[in-house]
């Protein structure tokens, strides 16, 4: 770097910052908006009107519920591991943060364009689970256990089918880049030929998520909250928060693999008025609106039927589908690159 | 043939589908819900609400000390004590309902020959205190003048049941 | 440039400090948690070393899964510590010598590696020349050169596999299992029967 130490390495720091907060202010707006839309949907699916005092239509509501959450005292259960029980909360929020670097908004529109964008995102989703084991060993309480318990083992299973629907797109994409991945759905977006494996990718993100029907870590009406149980105040809300960004996460990244990022559904005039960041936005609000209607009709699953989905499923369907996939591409010699 | 179908319902996910066609008609249904503090329900004329004694048009009070509400009452919340007042009727001097006592039954409003003691249509009477719910013959009067005109409304639109 | 010089001896610190960590602290959650740590270390050394896809295979499979299902196995297990530290006077020279040969082969397998000069040029530049990334770089190396070392490698894992389930895999007689296909098949007319009953008969 030339430049000395001024514009070698404090300017771009300076913009780095600038960059990561103009993605992460948005992104905690949206998740405090996800759970006013999630009361909203959620309540009218039950003939209820949802939040509806504070401020027009209730529209202030996320921002008292924050102001609550803050004011609240947060409780150390006494037999806690005090050091892994606050770093837990931390580490689920932290990690649902840090995979926003490489979403692409739009062409060129990405903080980190990395070569394994993909990889990264993969791994970042598949560390989520250590927040909740974390959380749920450290609260030192038997339903906290559980949950954790039963987070890693779902967890685990179902980052298996979600690789190998990586893969399939992969093979179709020939590069783990993002952005290439979003530039080779142009005209055709790989929801159309894929879509078992966007159904298969959908419902796994649901469990990964831990979401309801999948939502057994938490499981509200067994195990009272499962991994959540000890935890109250702010690090309760930064599990909550963390829950939603990576739902939001999930979403982005179906969009990104399925339904072509950035593009819009057709490219012509008044299709392409309309700037890319907003077509994201508006393809991950309608996954969006998915998750919470598929909370709003599903019961939750039994843990066995779960890891049946999962295993006896879910896996033989997607490799099936990998070795379709790939014979396809080399049989009509569609391969990319 | 019907295997082939079972198979594809199953592996379309019609079943999810169909469920999932449900909610989203559900999300457009008129809301069953009240906005309370600002909307209310409808309530019957024989609603059993907070307690009140009446008085006469004439602003003499109906409560001629009987004490068939006081035996009646079977969480035995009335407490009643009368003398006879100075023009030599029979009165009460002492009119205490314990409102944490009371488990809204009616009885004593069915048992008053006078119409005296009522249960009103107000349920909305909370209080930041227990001492504030042990009403005496004072606020009992009070709540009776207070909803004088609904009460009689009420016991007229129930007179043709009973 | 300095950037990079403080991030790889704050990666290889951390590294080797949590490594220490691993195998000293007294709680096995604490131990399990501090290898994660080494493990992600470990592959912000990689993306230093501009072998980016291995980095992140390092956290998929390390962090994402092995190291899950270690600490799930660690915290169900109830560990006796006054039982553990009893014993470790009378594994102490077997464990000794053990580690003793172990640091011979170590030093071994490094001065060997520095005295094979052509070993010591690949490892100064593992990412390949010219415009292809590193991905594509193994990818050709791995079904290439080493197809069959690679094929033998996810036989030895499926093998491996294969025996841990018929190891675990319990036959019991008479256990009535749950048949959801069944159950999902069933119609409202196979399951239900609308009578008309008369009082005082029964059917």
């Amino acid at each position: 770097m030339d430049g000395g130490f001024w514009g070698g390495y404090v300017w771009p720091g300076i913009i780095i910052i600038l960059q990561i907060i103009a993605i992460i202010v948005p992104l905690i707006v949206a998740v405090a908006y996800l759970t006013y839309a999630e009361r909203k949907v959620l309540g009218a699916m039950q003939l209820r009107q949802g939040p509806m005092v504070v401020g027009p239509w209730g529209l202030l509501q996320p921002i008292a519920d924050g102001i609550k959450m803050i004011g609240k005292e947060t409780i150390i259960p006494s037999g806690a591991n005090r050091v892994v029980f606050m770093i837990a909360p931390m580490l689920t929020f932290l990690l649902s943060l840090v995979a926003w670097a490489v979403i692409p908004f739009d062409y060129g529109l990405v903080l980190a364009d990395i070569n394994v964008g993909i990889l990264y995102l993969f791994a970042i989703s598949s560390l989520g689970v250590y927040g909740i084991i974390m959380a749920g060993w450290a609260s030192n309480s038997k339903y906290a256990f559980l949950g954790a318990m039963r987070s890693a083992a779902q967890m685990v299973s179902y980052e298996v089918s979600i690789g190998f629907v990586i893969i399939t797109v992969l093979i179709c994409v020939g590069s783990l880049n993002l952005t290439d991945i979003v530039m080779a759905q142009e005209g055709l977006w790989f929801a159309i030929p894929l879509f078992p494996m966007f159904v298969v990718f959908f419902i796994s993100a649901l469990a990964e998520t831990n979401r309801s029907p999948f939502d057994l870590p938490e499981g509200e009406s067994e195990i009272t909250g499962g991994f959540m149980v000890e935890y109250s105040s702010m690090t309760y809300a930064l599990f909550f928060l963390g829950e939603y960004a990576n739902m939001i996460l999930m979403s982005g990244m179906t969009t990104i693999l399925f339904l072509g990022g950035w593009l819009p559904p057709f490219d012509f005039a008044p299709f392409t008025w309309i700037p890319g960041p907003i077509w994201f936005a508006l393809k991950v609000a309608v996954l969006l609106f998915i998750f919470i209607w598929v909370r709003g009709t599903m019961p939750r699953f039994r843990y066995d039927q779960l890891m049946r989905l999962g295993w006896k499923i879910f896996l033989p369907f997607s490799l099936i589908w990998v070795v379709l996939t790939a014979g396809a591409v080399v049989a009509f010699d569609w391969l990319p690159n | 043939m019907a295997f082939i179908d079972r198979q594809a319902r199953n592996f379309l996910l019609l079943e999810l589908l169909g469920g999932m066609w449900l909610t989203f008609r559900y999300l457009f249904k008129p809301k069953a819900t009240l906005n309370y503090p600002n909307e209310k329900g409808p309530i019957s004329p024989r609603f059993r609400g907070e307690h009140a004694l009446r008085r006469y048009p004439n602003g003499e009070e109906r409560c001629i000390a009987c004490k068939l509400c006081e035996a009646i009452c079977p969480a035995q919340a009335i407490t009643i004590e009368a003398e006879p007042r100075d023009d030599g009727s029979r009165r009460t001097t002492r009119y205490d309902i314990d409102m944490t006592k009371c488990i809204y039954c009616g009885m004593c409003q069915e048992a008053c020959p006078v119409d005296a003691i009522v249960e009103g249509p107000n349920f909305e009477y909370a209080t930041e205190t227990r001492e504030e719910l042990f009403y005496n013959k004072e606020k009992l009067l009070q709540n009776g003048d207070r909803w004088e005109a609904q009460l009689a409304a009420n016991i007229a639109a129930d007179a043709p049941y009973r | 440039m300095i950037i990079e010089t403080i991030a790889f001896y704050l990666f290889a610190f951390i590294t080797i400090a949590s490594a220490v960590m691993v195998i000293s602290s007294k709680n096995p959650v604490h131990s399990v948690l501090f290898l994660i740590l080494a493990f992600f270390n470990s592959a912000g050394l990689f993306i230093l070393m501009g072998a980016e896809f291995l980095a992140m295979i390092l956290i998929v499979v390390y962090v994402g899964a092995v190291a899950v299902l270690f600490l799930f196995v660690v915290m169900m297990l109830d560990v006796n510590f006054a039982e553990l530290r009893a014993g470790f006077l009378q594994y102490l020279p077997i464990g000794g010598l053990i580690g003793l040969i172990l640091l011979i082969e170590l030093i071994f397998i490094l001065s060997a590696w520095v005295l094979a000069p052509e070993a010591e040029t690949v490892a100064r530049a593992p990412v390949p020349g010219g415009d292809i990334s590193n991905t594509d770089a193994l990818g050709r190396l791995i079904y290439t050169d080493y197809a069959y070392l690679f094929q033998a490698a996810g036989l030895i894992l499926l093998v491996a596999m294969i025996g841990a389930i018929v190891l675990t895999l319990r036959e019991r007689v008479g256990v009535r299992k749950q048949k959801i296909a069944d159950q999902i098949a069933r119609k409202r007319e196979e399951a239900v029967a609308v009578r008309k009953v008369g009082t005082g008969e029964g059917i």
